[in-house]
């Protein structure tokens, strides 16, 4: 299943500047993965071996995955997720 | 033979209870269960009343105290000037089928003399009828939010691209103080986007810069000003008395610093960050939403800190994100409106739009959840200082 995930600007130089990429899975720990054989260095950025990094949230849809199933979140068609990471400028 | 005003007086003092400063004061501190009611002209009592007091004309009190005070027996406590019209009131109210009141004897008169705690609510001048009329004209804000405004203080951490449009529109708004926490100085590179600075102020102290330009929006503005950077040691001192913090900061240390103070001490903060094209808004009430840390546990580690010299902002964006800022601050204050608690509003500026998230308390938060394992501030190492 294709999943429409967005990448905030930090993460964007990973990615090749795209702003939405498309990743395969049925949970967030999936898409996760999918994301990381096609973006290297980008899978780091998102988990440790600890699971979701504290400093940044992965949503689905509005909801935060650590208030759902966290990594192991089920996904399905025309979801979208989102990686906020904490931005501190201002 | 009809009755002179003397015999009115005293047979209504008869039949009614009356209770005497000094027991009222008491009741007042210690067990403030009954409803306190200014019986006095609107004149008389926008000179200054009780704490507390809820205002009733006697002129007003037969038509308006039903629907003021639905409950018969509650208990009531009434005062005027001197304990002659409360006394008439109070008979009125058990004429009315209210069981439990009592009319203060003697009254405000005595009470201010004796310098009992009053207060005194703020009347408008013509300049502010003028200057806030638009206020006014709202229901929403109107002389009582306008009073409010003016009362307020809200605390702006930064006067930079965040803290700029936020301390513009606050001012303008007449919220009445200002602290500004900024141990910069102007920079030319900083007028892109920082719109409270001005060409001939580079160099200036940032707090300077900020005060002369609010002055000249608004002199019913008082700037006070903080040429220093918060740090775990002046931040009890320098939270002192603010009602809001409006976070517009420049960095992930004092972003948590400020979370963990706000947090122990219990003050709202209005959050905004910025990069590049981006930005966050939301507002943290602890305890009725999440803090910062629910959100983010913990900061980055420096290596993985968006690199902040090189990262680069568009100027307009933190003009979006900081009047937002403001517009949140506005509406704590006036306690008007859904505030963005459990909310975050993050902003694409070239795609133009608007995304909303929800935001959860975390239960294991170790700073608001219920075992918290932060109990004092932390210096993180600052890494990273965008100016």
């Amino acid at each position: 299943m294709s999943i429409v995930v967005r990448i905030p600007t930090q993460l964007r130089t990973l990615t090749q500047n795209q702003e939405e990429v498309t990743a395969s899975g049925d949970t967030v720990r999936a898409l996760v993965d999918d994301l990381g054989g096609r973006f290297p260095g980008l899978r780091e950025r998102i988990v440790d071996d600890k699971g979701i990094r504290r400093f940044i949230n992965v949503f689905l849809n509005d909801e935060d995955v650590r208030f759902l199933d966290k990594l192991d979140t089920a996904v399905k068609a025309g979801d979208v997720v989102s990686l906020i990471p904490a931005v501190a400028g201002g | 033979m009809a009755k002179s005003f003397a015999d009115l007086m005293s047979e209504t003092r008869r039949g009614i209870r009356e209770v005497s400063l000094e027991a009222l004061k008491e009741r007042i501190e210690t067990r403030p269960d009954f409803i306190l009611v200014d019986v006095r002209e609107g004149e008389e009592f926008r000179a200054g009343h009780i704490p507390g007091a809820l205002h009733i004309a006697r002129g007003h009190l037969e038509s308006k105290v039903e629907s003021l005070i639905g409950n018969k027996d509650a208990p009531i406590v009434l005062y005027c000037a001197g304990g002659t019209r409360s006394a008439l009131a109070a008979r009125t109210l058990a004429e009315l089928g209210y069981t439990q009141v009592e009319s203060a004897n003697p009254g405000f008169v005595q009470w201010k003399d004796r310098r009992y705690p009053m207060v005194v609510p703020r009347v408008l001048t013509g300049e502010q009828r003028d200057r806030y009329s638009r206020h006014l004209l709202l229901p929403e804000v109107g002389e009582k939010g306008q009073a409010a405004l003016l009362d307020a203080k809200v605390l702006l951490l930064g006067a930079g691209g965040l803290g700029s449009p936020s301390a513009l529109y606050l001012a303008a708004a007449g919220v009445g103080t200002l602290g500004i926490v900024d141990p910069d100085t102007v920079d030319a590179s900083n007028l892109q986007r920082q719109v409270i600075h001005a060409t001939s102020r580079v160099g200036q102290p940032k707090v300077d810069s900020a005060e002369f330009a609010l002055r000249e929006l608004n002199p019913d503005v008082k700037v006070v000003k903080y040429q220093e950077r918060l740090t775990s040691e002046n931040i009890d001192r320098i939270f002192e008395g603010y009602d809001v913090i409006v976070d517009g900061c420049d960095n992930f240390p004092t972003r948590y610093l400020v979370n963990d103070a706000s947090v122990m001490k219990n003050k709202p903060v209005v959050h905004g960050s910025i990069f590049r094209f981006e930005g966050q808004v939301t507002t943290f009430v602890p305890r009725v939403g999440p803090c910062y840390r629910c959100l983010y546990p913990q900061p980055p580690p420096p290596e993985l800190a968006p690199s902040c010299q090189e990262a680069g902002v568009l100027g307009v964006l933190p003009g979006i994100i900081g009047v937002i800022q403001a517009t949140e601050a506005i509406k704590l204050i006036l306690k008007k409106g859904q505030p963005l608690v459990g909310r975050l509003l993050t902003y694409d500026s070239l795609g133009m739009k608007f995304r909303e998230l929800k935001l959860r308390r975390d239960k294991e938060c170790p700073m608001c959840g219920e075992a918290p394992s932060i109990t004092g501030y932390i210096d993180y190492e600052h890494f990273c200082t965008l100016g």
